[in-house]
């Protein structure tokens, strides 16, 4: 675009009259106030336009979990498991699990980053149910986390791993998945909220993530670990949440791992969503 | 409490905000009539925007009360949150997304339907005259446009009560008109609008009555004839033909005014406040005297004018503190003359004219 031709926007802009406006102002009375539902789509929906006009926000639920996906199938594959092959079918999910639940901290930054702005004062005092911002977010989140889903599968079925589960079987381990991110993610509501910067936001996130996803049993059988170790992987949520993802695609019905995963989300968002809501409230 | 009387839109009484050790507001009382403009005044760090959150329902008080309609803030918020509408001063609206997109979603969440929301933000889209921009990221838009979007924004479904923090800080004159034109049609429609200000001309405009403060406190309150009136001072303006006579002038005008005359940076051009007080037979008499005194010198007078007081004399007066710098330590009730405070005044004045875009 020539300067020319930003000038001349800036010549056009119109005369703002008084006719012109007490004509739409005479019009504006307040409809009847939205339900949870309908004002928590909306704010998913600012969610997706912002990915629209924003979309390198997508970089982190692309190449990082192909990188995730090629780094441990190959650096890993053949000393764990003989084979990269052998070892892509018990890894993929789990791969698939971190990656999601890894990029589910980013929403502590959005939240962290857009209360800075002017237009959070204007969407704190709307006469609406309190959460729907929050559960906005997480529902635009969980868009990206079915584009990382995706992307993981399509990389993961190109290096040869073959779901025993079929497309049934897929499709309930990403849905647990996202049910679980979503619950898990008032995590980081309460975080964005509670941390005065972003970087702080970054780093606690980091403490918690890093430790939760790797102790687990992504990578490796507990049975390998000290009798210490196992205590704690063995009674992770992302323990839980990998078998019965891994075991769902795999086209068998692990009810207990699925009961303790819901068990699990339950929890996190019956502690985190309140929480998270009371910081909302007092900013 | 006024309960009864349903002319009242806005009461708070020894409202207060703390933060950690700094009393941003310290007992402020406002009264605010339903269906006016009214003029929350003062400098950078007043409380202007502390003041304006908590009658948003966006901060909690810490002492004292605030009502919108009967309505107190913290213990009936959503029924506040009903009736308000609040345009920051920082842009309430999303950097990120177009104007259209920013309209609808409020639309949306003030509960329209998605065509009603999208024809709501079409038409006001072509009121505020951002037709032409509205599929573009705000990101690009000017200050004077972002600032109509955001009122646009506010006043969607047309609330009872709009907070506008600083509506025009940064403008430029023809914006600023702009925004003072929309000002005054939304309070034709019965809507009630507090607005903040550090421009004093603004509020001497568009309010009926002025609440100024400073430090989180109210120093003076009333109509903006009331504020000039309370100060009781008018500015003498006079504009020579030869610069060389400005010495001779500057002396016949102290001896008829009595007052200390200062001296402008354009250098045929003289200023001097006159106080009630020393103008005996009234200010128009007695710069008549002097016109009269001048023009026996052989003083050529090009171009004469005798303001009104302005508030920024009134803030002066009443702060000590030139509006512009909210130094913040000035004396209140300090009425200030002296010649020690040229500097204050002229700066005083400078916010004048930025304020006066005509
Ligand atoms: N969140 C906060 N934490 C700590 N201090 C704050 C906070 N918000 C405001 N203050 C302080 O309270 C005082 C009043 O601030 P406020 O923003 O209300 O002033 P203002 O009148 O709006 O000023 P301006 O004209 O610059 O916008 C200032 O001294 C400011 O530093
Ligand atoms: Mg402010």
């Amino acid at each position: 675009m020539s300067t020319a031709t930003v000038n001349d926007q800036d010549v056009r802009v119109a005369p703002v009259t008084a006719q012109d406006l007490s004509a739409v102002l005479a019009s504006g009375q307040r409809p009847e106030r939205p339900s949870a539902l309908s004002a928590s789509l909306t704010f998913g929906w600012r969610a997706v336009l912002k990915i629209k006009h924003v979309p390198e926000q997508l970089f982190d639920v692309t190449a990082f979990p192909v990188m995730m996906v090629l780094m441990y199938t190959y650096l890993f594959g053949g000393a764990l498991a003989g084979s990269t092959s052998e070892y892509l079918q018990f890894l993929l999910p789990g791969i698939l699990v971190m990656s999601v639940v890894m990029i589910t901290m980013y929403t502590g930054v959005a939240v962290n980053t857009d209360i800075e702005k002017g237009v959070f004062d204007r969407i704190r005092s709307l006469p609406i149910w309190r959460p729907a911002a929050m559960v906005g977010y997480l529902l635009g989140d969980m868009l990206r986390y079915t584009v990382a889903s995706a992307v993981i599968l399509a990389v993961g079925l190109v290096l040869g791993y073959r779901p025993d589960g079929g497309v049934v079987g897929v499709l309930g381990g990403v849905a647990l998945l996202l049910v679980f991110s979503f619950a898990f993610s008032w995590i980081w509501t309460m975080l964005g909220l509670m941390l005065r910067t972003e970087k702080s936001v970054m780093g606690v996130s980091m403490m918690v993530i890093f430790p939760l996803t790797f102790l687990s049993n992504i990578f490796v059988d507990p049975e390998t670990m000290p009798d210490w170790l196992q205590a704690f992987v063995n009674n992770s949520p992302i323990t839980h949440l990998a078998s019965a993802v891994r075991e769902l695609m795999a086209g068998e019905w692990p009810a207990a791992e699925v009961a303790w995963s819901l068990g699990w989300a339950g929890a996190f968002a019956v502690v985190f969503a309140p929480l998270t809501m009371r910081l909302y409230n007092r900013m | 409490m006024n309960k009864s009387d349903i002319d009242v839109a806005i009461e708070t009484s020894g409202l207060v905000k703390v933060f950690g050790e700094k009393r941003a507001v310290d007992g402020v009382d406002l009264t605010v009539p339903a269906g006016t403009v009214y003029g929350v005044l003062g400098p950078n760090g007043a409380g202007k925007t502390t003041t304006v959150k908590m009658l948003a329902t966006l901060l909690r008080p810490d002492g004292g009360e605030a009502r919108v309609f009967g309505h107190e803030v913290s213990r009936e918020p959503d029924a506040v949150r009903a009736r308000v509408s609040l345009t920051g001063q920082y842009a309430s609206v999303d950097e990120d997304l177009s104007g259209t997109e920013n309209l609808v979603l409020l639309g949306r969440l003030l509960g329209y339907r998605k065509p009603a929301a999208r024809d709501r933000a079409a038409q006001m889209l072509e009121a505020f005259g951002l037709s032409d921009a509205a599929d573009r990221q705000v990101k690009t838009y000017s200050g004077g446009m972002r600032r109509r979007l955001d009122i646009a924004a506010s006043i969607l479904s047309t609330p009872d009560v709009l907070f506008l923090d600083e509506p025009t800080t940064g403008l430029d004159p023809r914006s600023r008109n702009q925004v003072w034109e929309i000002v005054r049609a939304i309070v034709a429609q019965g809507t009630t609008v507090l607005l903040t200000t550090q421009y004093l001309e603004e509020a001497d405009r568009l309010a009926s009555r002025i609440a100024v403060i400073d430090s989180g406190r109210v120093i003076a309150e009333g109509t903006p004839g009331e504020l000039k009136a309370s100060v009781g001072a008018g500015a003498v303006h006079l504009r020579l033909r030869d610069p060389e006579q400005r010495a001779e002038a500057e002396r016949v005008l102290e001896r008829v005014l009595g007052v200390p005359v200062q001296r402008e940076a354009d250098p045929v051009a003289l200023s001097a406040r006159v106080l009630t007080e020393v103008a005996d037979g009234g200010v128009a008499e007695q710069a008549a005297r002097a016109l009269a005194e001048l023009a026996g010198n052989g003083i050529r007078v090009d171009d004469f004018s005798l303001g009104q007081p302005s508030l920024d004399e009134a803030f002066l007066a009443l702060t000590g503190t030139p509006a512009d710098d909210g130094a913040g330590d000035g004396v209140p009730g300090r009425v200030s003359g002296s010649g020690t405070d040229e500097d204050a005044a002229d700066r005083a004045r400078h916010t004048m004219e930025q304020g006066a875009g005509v």
